[in-house]
C-alpha cells in the first residue's frame, strides 16, 4: 500500500527501514534481515543492503551478537558450579564453558580455583541450540584465560569493518600502537601491550565508533 | 469526551482552533539515539506531546515462568513523567498506563518477528515527557522506531493516528481541547506496507459514515507520518 516500492530491485549499500519493499524475489534469495512476502524482498531490519552473488542482505547499523558455531569470543566469567562455568559472551544468554572444555588443569570442585568470577576468558563457541544457548571451549590453539591488557566493546557489526580489505585497519593499529589486538567476534577487542599503544589503540577504535555513528546520522551527529 | 459544550472548536471555514484544517496532522520530528545506554532508542514530538522510548534486549527473560519456548516475549512499559501534565500524576503504575501498556505490546507483537528469538525477553520503556493529546499513539509510533533502531528484526513499522468528532465534524489528529471537549476519538495502529490494522480502539460515538471517514483521515495519516519515521530511521537527525 505504501509507495516505497524499489521497482529497480534491491541496490548495493542502500539504507533501508523495516517493512521497505525491495523489488521481485526472482533472481535473489533473502539472505540475513530479509524476508519474502508475496513474491517480494522485504527489509526485516534498519541498515545497509549488501548483494554478494544472489545473496541479498542487510547489514544492520545495530546489532546484537548473536552466537554461532566456530566464532572466537571473549567472554566474562559470571558465576560457576562444581564443574560448569557460565560465561557472558555479550549475548541474550549466557553460555556455558563445560569442565571437560576448560582448561586441563581444572578438576572437580575447583572452578572457581581455576578461574574466577568476574575474570575473562579467550574461548569459541562449540554448540547452539535452537533456543539460542551455546557451549564455549576453551581446547585449541590460543584459547586462554587473559590475565594481562586491556578488554574494549565494540558494536558486532564494526568488526567486520575492521577486517575488511585484508585487515589493513587492524595491521594499522598494531603498527601504530606496537600492541597485541585480537579480534572476538562478539564485538570485544582484546588489547595487550604498553599503557601509551593500548591508549592509543582505544582512541582508534573510538573514532572508528564515533565515524559509524556519524555515517549512521547522516553527518550531524 | 465532555461531550457537547458551548466552546466552538471548528469554525465556519472549517479551520480548528490551532489552525489546522480537519485533516491535518500537528508538526512531528523524530530523533534516534537519544538513550546511549539503550540498545536502540528515540524522541519523538507530535505537537506538544514529547515521548523518549528505550529499547533493550534481546536478553534472558526473567523471571523464568515467562520465558516462552518458542518465541520472546515484549515487555512494554507505558509510563507518564508525574510533571507531563498540568495536574501532577502519581508516580507508577495505574489501570490506565497497564492498559495503554499491553494494547501497545499487542499491536507490536503483530509486526517484530519474536520467533526468532527463543525464551528472551524485549525491553520496552515509553516515558512520555510531557502530555497534550493522543499519547499512546506517540508512544506506539514511537516504540516501533526505537526497535527498528534497536535492530531487532521486523516485517514492518506500525504508525499511529488518532482521528475524532468535535462539534459533529470528523477531525484528524486532536490536541488536548479537541479531545477533553469532543464527541469521539479513534485511535488507531496502522502497518503502512501493507495497510494491515493492528491496533483499534473507540471512545465515545460514531455513526457508520463518521467511523469511515476518521478510518479514512487515519490511513491518509499515517502514510505521511510514516515517510517521517522513515527519514528519522535513514538519517537519525531531527526531522
Amino acid at each position: 500500500m505504501s509507495g516505497n516500492n524499489n521497482a529497480d530491485g534491491p541496490q548495493d549499500s542502500q539504507t533501508v527501514v523495516p517493512g521497505e519493499n525491495l523489488g521481485q524475489s526472482n533472481e535473489f534469495e533473502a539472505g540475513h534481515g530479509i524476508m519474502i512476502r508475496n513474491d517480494n524482498l522485504v527489509a526485516t531490519k534498519n541498515g545497509k543492503i549488501k548483494i554478494n552473488g544472489k545473496t541479498v542482505s542487510i547489514e544492520p547499523i545495530h546489532s546484537t551478537y548473536i552466537p554461532r558455531p566456530s566464532d572466537l569470543v571473549i567472554g566474562y566469567v559470571e558465576g560457576c558450579t562444581n564443574n560448569i562455568w557460565f560465561i557472558d559472551i555479550g549475548a541474550p544468554f549466557n553460555a556455558i564453558l563445560p569442565m571437560s572444555l576448560g582448561p586441563s588443569k581444572a578438576s572437580f570442585g575447583s572452578t572457581r580455583q581455576v578461574i574466577d568470577i568476574g575474570e575473562a576468558i579467550l574461548c569459541r563457541v562449540q554448540e547452539v541450540e535452537e533456543t539460542h544457548s551455546s557451549v564455549v571451549t576453551m581446547k585449541g590453539m590460543g584459547l586462554r584465560k587473559i590475565r594481562s591488557g586491556s578488554i574494549d566493546d565494540v558494536d558486532p557489526h564494526l568488526i567486520i569493518q575492521l577486517l575488511e580489505n585484508n585487515q589493513e585497519h587492524l595491521k594499522n593499529m598494531k603498527e601504530d600502537s606496537d600492541c597485541r589486538i585480537i579480534t572476538a567476534d562478539n564485538g570485544r577487542i582484546w588489547i595487550d601491550g604498553e599503557v601509551e599503544g593500548i591508549i592509543t589503540v582505544r582512541n582508534s577504535l573510538n573514532s572508528l565508533s564515533n565515524n559509524s555513528r556519524l555515517l549512521e546520522q547522516g553527518g550531524v551527529a | 469526551m465532555g461531550g457537547y459544550g458551548d466552546i466552538e472548536m471548528i469554525d465556519e471555514n472549517g479551520l480548528r482552533m490551532d489552525g489546522r484544517t480537519a485533516t491535518d496532522v500537528r508538526p512531528i520530528t523524530i530523533e534516534t539515539g537519544v538513550v546511549p545506554v539503550a540498545d536502540g532508542s528515540c524522541r519523538m514530538t507530535w505537537g506538544t506531546n514529547d515521548v523518549i522510548v528505550a529499547v533493550y534486549g534481546p536478553m534472558e527473560a526473567h523471571p523464568r515462568k515467562i520465558q516462552r519456548q518458542d518465541r520472546a516475549v515484549l515487555d512494554v512499559r507505558y509510563n507518564m513523567a508525574p510533571f507531563s501534565t498540568t495536574d501532577r500524576i502519581r508516580p507508577g503504575f495505574n489501570r490506565r498506563s497497564r492498559e495503554i501498556s499491553k494494547v501497545t505490546s499487542d499491536a507490536l507483537e503483530s509486526v517484530v518477528l519474536l520467533e526468532m528469538y527463543p525464551r528472551s525477553k524485549i525491553r520496552v520503556e515509553i516515558e512520555v515527557i510531557c502530555a497534550e493529546a493522543g499519547t499512546r499513539c506517540v508512544g506506539l509510533t514511537a516504540a516501533s522506531v526505537a526497535l527498528a533502531h534497536a535492530g531487532i528484526p521486523m516485517s514492518d513499522l506500525v504508525v499511529s493516528v488518532a482521528s475524532g468528532k468535535i462539534n459533529d465534524i470528523v477531525v484528524c489528529d486532536l490536541n488536548k481541547e479537541e479531545d477533553n471537549y469532543g464527541e469521539a476519538d479513534l485511535p488507531m495502529g496502522i502497518l503502512p506496507n501493507s495497510g494491515e490494522i493492528v491496533f483499534l480502539q473507540m471512545d465515545g460515538d460514531l455513526s457508520q459514515e463518521e467511523f469511515q471517514t476518521a478510518w479514512d483521515y487515519n490511513v491518509a495519516a499515517a502514510y505521511e507520518v510514516h515517510k517521517i519515521m522513515i527519514e528519522a530511521l535513514k538519517n537519525g537527525g531531527v526531522n
